[in-house]
């Protein structure tokens, strides 16, 4: 995580053809004073607030990738959502009159590739913690001579 | 097509701002950054012209590739004549403001005249505007930064500044962006000043969407990011030791100059090095470097992010200091350490985070301390000049000192702010100044590696090592080794690196690239994002032209063959080095600098030949 911005080019490439930091799905923000560098974007809640505050139903379910889309025949732009997502990761682009989100493109998402040092990785909702499990395993003393 | 093809044109002294359509002409002989701004600088202004007055104008310019997806594809250019040098100038850097500047639309900003009253430019998007900057005039880079950061509410605008050195006359202050990065050498900041420009403020939300074949330009970006990734120098020892990599084995090869490059080696080395600032200090058991970070679009991120210890003599009940900013890197960490024998990694920081903040050039003001320094122990500047303070080498208490002194342009600073040459000709020791062309050397020794003394001697914006770095071949190897003691092969070598060097600073992307990439590396990205055909043969024949046409404005300056060389100290015997493996060695830059004259289609004076001119376009 070195704040390269990779990502959000990616992002904006694939979505809109464009290399544009200001369009693009997920940020990168820099704690200067710190020194650190945090990727954000959607988590795709399951009973996403977005889509229950969208009137008019223009956030549905991908049922192949679990993401939260956004059709942009349906979207009006009332901007509601952006409102009612508590993280932030909806945003209203003025230029198209809709919101943008994560859609994790179709399900390679692209800031993925894109990202130089594996600071974003693409992973099963449903294991998520087994790589962490896998690195707390590898510290676990269970050396039967040690133990004797 | 990847440029903008506007250019945006601010006239200073009438309050002006207009935008105008790019050279695409130009734009295909020039490329875009260095090429291309100074072949407008070249057009626009006269050689001759005072650097610091009205006449001259000052160019930020981006390269096609700036604001793309390319592997480093982040990079700006100032171009302008020189206080320090009288030569042109082109500094170039990274961070992130050129690629705002292109996503607002404009390949380049041309600032000419000078204003009345303090200003400073606001641009988003189409919108341009020139706003009064009384309210930061006479305050840091770091404070502008913030103070615009309020004004606007937008954390993402992105801030180039001058600081309180440039305001106050220091030749070699740089233009600072994004807080730690720089347009650092040849003083463009001081001419930044001189037009009562303090700053510039972009946010731009147009990105870049002209790619000339979209698909071929992704798989050939990821291509060479891969590239860049597996090789040892941009995949593993840059992130990690940053430039600061460097420190130890320059060291030992014998070519780290120190004690105002009277020595060729530093016993202190370790202790100012990249492997120093990974280790736990003993005070808070915090290792110096924070993390390493990248600019705009760079897959490598060599940048260094740093603190100085809290209970360092330097920031003792200075909290603004306490937290993380931009640490040491090569360049300025032997500047301010090796040439100046101070060993104190924290005090180096801390003269580092001045440079930043207040916008001055490390190297030359590192080097200028060190030449002080040598005229204190000779007792001919004495403590009446330092206000009392011992200035001796070694000393991180001087140090400390000059950088603050330099930064607000206070006291013995006033000296210390016009460079080495200055200085030493002021006190009747001209020989003690380690310049070329007025400024000073970076951190590798041309009597220990001597194809850079010949580019030093020869860059066309005094010694300089991003101009032509053959260290890469005499030390690394990159991309064949040479012997750095031997000069047979050197000019040959002086001017492919000179030529490949202007070709990439005229691209958008970052010069450490070529650690991995060669010009076939960097052609297909051009060719797949740039209207026209891009060769690696016509990109070393662009390097070619705009160094030809950088040479023939700094003749119309009134440079001469006789400003083609080194100091005494580093090419007499008298001056050959003490220790290490290239001792007895001095540098023999005379004895290549015919050859090199001659590869690059110059009379026996070094001025261009009808041929070569015509050969080049110019």
């Amino acid at each position: 995580m070195h704040g390269c911005l990779q990502c959000e080019l990616a992002c904006s490439y694939e979505h809109e053809g464009v290399f544009n930091p200001s369009r693009s799905r997920i940020r990168v923000f820099t704690f200067h004073q710190e020194g650190r560098f945090v990727p954000y974007t959607c988590t795709q809640c399951a009973e996403a607030w977005c889509q229950q505050a969208c009137p008019v139903d223009a956030i549905t379910l991908n049922s192949e990738t679990g993401a939260k889309d956004v059709n942009d025949s349906a979207c009006v732009g009332c901007k509601v959502c952006t409102i009612a997502c508590p993280f932030g990761t909806v945003n209203y682009n003025h230029s198209t009159g809709k919101v943008i989100k994560c859609d994790l493109c179709g399900g390679d998402p692209k800031c993925v590739s894109a990202c130089p040092t594996q600071a974003i990785v693409y992973v099963d909702a449903d294991q998520t913690g087994y790589e962490k499990m896998r690195q707390w395993a590898k510290e676990t003393d269970n050396n039967p001579s040690a133990s004797a | 097509m990847s440029w903008t093809g506007k250019i945006l044109r601010v006239n200073l002294t009438e309050g002006s701002v207009n935008a105008e359509p790019l050279n695409m002409e130009w734009a295909q002989q020039y490329l875009g950054q260095r090429g291309l701004a100074s072949k407008y600088l070249v057009e626009e202004t006269d050689p001759k012209c005072d650097p610091l007055g009205p006449d001259n104008k000052m160019i930020m310019a981006t390269g096609p590739l700036t604001g793309t997806m390319a592997a480093t594809g982040g990079r700006y250019s100032v171009v302008t004549k020189s206080p320090l040098t009288n030569c042109i100038a082109c500094s170039n850097s990274g961070g992130f403001i050129g690629a705002e500047m292109k996503h607002a639309g404009w390949d380049m900003i041309i600032f000419e005249g000078k204003s009345p009253s303090p200003v400073y430019l606001y641009v988003e998007d189409d919108h341009a505007e020139l706003v009064d900057a009384s309210e930061i005039w006479g305050t840091s880079v770091w404070y502008t930064d913030e103070w615009l950061h309020n004004r606007y509410q937008d954390p993402l605008l992105r801030i180039s500044a001058v600081g309180r050195s440039a305001e106050s006359g220091c030749l070699y202050a740089g233009i600072i962006n994004d807080l730690h990065r720089a347009a650092g050498r040849s003083g463009v900041g001081t001419v930044m000043a001189s037009k009562n420009l303090k700053a510039v403020a972009v946010r731009g939300t147009l990105g870049v969407g002209n790619i000339k074949d979209p698909a071929r330009f992704m798989q050939v970006v990821n291509e060479n990011k891969v590239i860049l990734a597996e090789n040892p120098v941009t995949g593993q020892g840059l992130p990690a030791y940053g430039t600061q990599v460097l420190m130890n084995v320059i060291n030992e090869i014998g070519a780290l100059p120190a004690r105002n490059m009277q020595e060729v080696q530093f016993d202190g080395a370790h202790d100012i090095s990249g492997e120093a600032m990974h280790e736990p200090r003993k005070s808070d058991g915090k290792p110096n470097l924070t993390t390493n970070a990248a600019c705009f679009g760079c897959t490598i991120a060599c940048g260094r992010i740093s603190t100085i210890d809290k209970g360092h003599f330097t920031v003792e009940n200075k909290a603004k200091y306490w937290g993380n900013s931009g640490g040491l890197e090569y360049e300025a960490a032997w500047a301010l350490g090796a040439d100046t024998e101070v060993n104190d990694l924290d005090a180096l920081t801390y003269a580092n985070f001045l440079c930043n903040e207040d916008g001055y050039d490390p190297i030359t003001f590192g080097a200028t301390v060190a030449a002080a320094m040598e005229l204190y122990e000779m007792g001919v500047i004495t403590d009446e000049q330092t206000g009392g303070v011992a200035f001796n080498f070694g000393s991180a208490e001087a140090l400390a000192k000059a950088a603050e002194w330099v930064a607000t342009g206070e006291g013995f600073g006033k000296e210390l702010a016009l460079g080495s040459k200055r200085l030493c000709e002021k006190y009747g020791h001209p020989e003690l100044s380690m310049t070329v062309k007025g400024q000073e050397f970076p951190a590798y020794d041309p009597r220990g590696i001597q194809g850079i003394g010949l580019n030093y001697a020869t860059s066309n914006r005094g010694a300089c090592h991003v101009r032509g770095y053959t260290v890469a071949s005499e030390v690394l190897g990159v991309p064949v080794k040479t012997d750095p003691l031997v000069t047979e092969g050197k000019p040959e070598l002086v001017k492919a690196f000179q030529d490949a060097t202007a070709a990439v600073d005229s691209s958008g992307l970052c010069l450490f690239t070529t650690f991995a990439w060669d010009m076939t590396n960097i052609a297909p990205q051009l060719d797949a994002a740039c209207e026209g055909e891009w060769t690696p043969e016509k990109l070393v024949e662009l390097g070619e032209r705009v160094w030809n046409m950088e040479r023939q404005y700094n003749m119309q300056a009134g440079v001469t063959k006789a400003d083609d060389t080194l100091p005494e100290r580093l090419k007499s015997e008298e001056g050959a080095a003490r220790t290490g493996p290239a001792k007895g060695r001095y540098s023999e830059v005379e004895k290549m600098l015919p050859e090199y004259y001659e590869k690059r289609g110059w009379n026996e004076d070094g001025v261009p030949t009808d041929e070569t001119l015509n050969r080049l376009g110019l």
